[in-house]
């Protein structure tokens, strides 16, 4: 039995192992076919120099300016959206479940829409609002979060939905209010602090994702980190790759950020009824 | 300890709510004695949730008001209410230690941190979890949950006391302990106080009075013991405890049942052919070999047992009988009945 039972053990533990081997590889793949790329010297031979014109950010400024450009603008929209997305969400969710539980699946629906839409028809629809935005608050780049906002939501939705499903939203609001706490004080001393890991990882997922994002600024004529590596990879390839790379690398380290942040404050809420406690009688 | 509150009369007043089709409080009226515990009891969806939320504030009446110290409280929110709630559960501010749960009224009153400490550590102690201070929800049990909840609802020094079902998550021991405690404390700081149980052991042992409600309504409110031996509808005596519908003749104020003249309680049917409701204490059960009832079923409860017994005409009726001595009843054997003439009820037969 016990000789069985390790033998499925171990097979399940190769198992584990494969699996992680086959999709290490074929992520690992690509980025090493950049990272070889980029340390290619002209005559053969290896050399640092395309990431040291990277890592130099004043030298990239002047010498690639579209590259900064789009640098400049991914960083605002990354901001903005953030923002945006958060103050739109949260207190909506928030409301959604205390007041009107009935619209729970619509607002699901609604916030899901945007991933069954493929970007270059969300483009479409975009670009005569995009004529209003221009005309309203001029060209900027920075108005792309609007579309951005849209572009997350689904993703968002979903992070903060797994929060805020963990604590019973409604009961915890309802004991603070009999405290004595107005909608304010429940939002941010109560139902903030317990939804901070689904704040988090929504915020982590909305970078990721505008850091990445190239058909609806390219489409709309706008700047963004992707649209500028565009750019220059017609200029100069081995930049432009190494700047795709340092993205990426970034995007991982935020996801890993995120995973770590998320496991250290899970905190489970134990069921009052099970298992049964012995008090002192 | 803190000063000696004295609660507050509390009046409910023709109160109605509906959901949808769903009456869920059809004109409500209910007061409570400043000090004094009432517990609503009554089976599920009859209302006792509702009654107590719209007390609270957490929902709007359709019609009716709140009298709190004659005060009217209708239109004031929650949050001015000055109201303790504790909730069945899952009500603990999970980021929060058990002392920053009980201060968190007091923080927004803008209590000063040397007299949050000091009033939290005092409402601990009055539940019994000093020891317990500095730690999460989910490092506590269940019951120990429920008492921050109940220190936090009484650090605000509220008038009025609301529990909906407290103790319904907790296993079946801890309940016991924790509703004696929940009255001592009750007691100790005289909070008028509603109760929502669908536990009648609950309700008779801790309320001074106790509401029975059905559809919304009560059907009736009085002293734990009255409720029980003097129910004033057929719906009460058959809701709390047990009870047989025997069938008798009625004629002043007496329902002749078996061989037994049965006394009738105010609000029976006076005469003609009824159907009477008897405790299952007032059948007397006696072994006897050639008796007119057979025993179908018997269950033994500790210190007493209940049988289920068979009469000649076919009806089964439910006993209590002593256990222990001699003569433990078995299924299969011969019995004979008689009634102790202890008041009851007798409605129309159906
Ligand atoms: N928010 C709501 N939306 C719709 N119907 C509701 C709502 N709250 C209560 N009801 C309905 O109102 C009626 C009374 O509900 P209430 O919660 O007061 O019952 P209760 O006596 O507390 O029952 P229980 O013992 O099951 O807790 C029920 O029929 C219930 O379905
Ligand atoms: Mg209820």
């Amino acid at each position: 039995m016990a000789g069985l039972q390790r033998a499925r053990v171990r097979r399940q533990a190769t198992f584990r192992w494969v699996v992680v081997a086959v999709v290490g590889t074929f992520f690992a793949l690509p980025l090493l076919g950049m990272l070889e790329f980029t340390t290619r010297a002209p005559g053969g031979g290896r050399t640092a120099a395309v990431w040291r014109t990277v890592a130099d950010l004043g030298g990239l400024r002047t010498t690639y300016p579209e590259l900064w450009a789009g640098l400049k603008a991914s960083g605002a929209l990354v901001v903005l959206t953030v923002l945006i997305m958060l103050v739109l969400l949260v207190p909506t969710m928030t409301w959604v479940r205390l007041r009107v539980p009935g619209l729970r699946r619509t607002i699901e629906f609604i916030c899901l829409l945007p991933l069954t839409i493929p970007a270059i028809v969300l483009v479409v629809g975009l670009a005569p609002v995009y004529a209003w935005v221009t005309y309203l608050l001029g060209g900027s780049s920075a108005w792309l979060c609007f579309a951005y906002v849209v572009l997350v939501l689904p993703y968002c939705y979903r992070a903060l939905d797994a929060g805020l499903s963990a604590i019973d939203v409604r009961t915890l609001g309802e004991a603070a209010r009999s405290l004595g706490a107005g909608w304010g004080t429940v939002m941010v001393r109560v139902i903030l602090p317990n939804v901070r890991t689904a704040v988090l990882s929504a915020s982590f997922l909305a970078v990721a994702l505008v850091l990445g994002e190239f058909t609806i600024a390219s489409l709309l004529h706008r700047d963004n980190l992707q649209v500028g590596i565009n750019q220059l990879g017609q200029r100069d390839a081995q930049v432009a790759v190494a700047v795709s790379f340092a993205a990426l690398a970034l995007a991982f380290v935020l996801l890993l950020v995120l995973s770590f942040a998320g496991g250290r404050r899970t905190r489970t809420l134990t069921p009052l009824a099970t298992p049964p406690t012995q008090e002192p009688a | 300890m803190t000063p000696q509150r004295q609660g507050v009369a509390v009046r409910l007043e023709g109160l109605s709510r509906h959901y949808g089709a769903v009456r869920a409080l059809d004109g409500l009226d209910l007061e409570l004695a400043p000090g004094e515990m009432v517990a609503l009891l009554g089976p599920s969806g009859c209302g006792k949730t509702t009654a107590l939320r719209l007390l609270a504030g957490l929902e709007d009446a359709d019609a009716g008001r709140d009298v709190v110290d004659g005060r009217d409280l209708t239109d004031v929110p929650v949050s001015k209410r000055d109201m303790g709630m504790v909730f069945q559960a899952y009500s603990l501010f999970p980021h929060m230690t058990a002392r920053q749960n009980v201060a968190f009224g007091l923080r927004l009153r803008g209590r000063s941190s040397a007299e949050q400490r000091s009033r939290a550590g005092e409402m601990l102690e009055l539940v019994g979890l000093s020891s317990q201070a500095d730690r999460y929800a989910h490092q506590m049990s269940g019951g120990q949950q429920q008492r921050v909840a109940l220190a936090r609802a009484l650090a605000i020094e509220p008038q009025v006391l609301l529990l909906d079902e407290p103790l319904s998550a907790l296993d079946a021991k801890v309940r016991v302990q924790l509703r004696d405690e929940i009255r001592r404390i009750q007691l100790d700081v005289g909070a008028t106080t509603l109760l929502v149980t669908h536990d009648q052991e609950e309700a008779l042992a801790v309320a001074d009075r106790v509401g029975v409600m059905r559809g919304g309504r009560l059907e009736q409110i009085a002293a734990p013991g009255e409720i029980y031996t003097s129910p004033a509808t057929a719906f009460v005596a058959e809701f709390v405890g047990l009870t047989n519908r025997m069938d008798g003749v009625a004629a002043d104020g007496v329902a002749q049942v078996m061989r037994a003249r049965i006394p009738l309680l105010p609000g029976s049917v006076a005469s003609g052919p009824v159907s009477v409701l008897v405790r299952p204490e007032s059948v007397e059960v006696h072994t006897q070999r050639d008796g007119e009832a057979e025993v179908v079923a018997a269950s033994f409860l500790g210190s007493l047992g209940r049988v289920r017994v068979r009469t000649a005409d076919g009806a089964v009726l439910l006993a209590q009988v002593p256990t222990g001595g001699a003569g433990v009843l078995q299924v299969g054997d011969r019995v004979s009945l008689a009634l102790r003439p202890v008041p009851a009820l007798a409605v129309s037969r159906d």
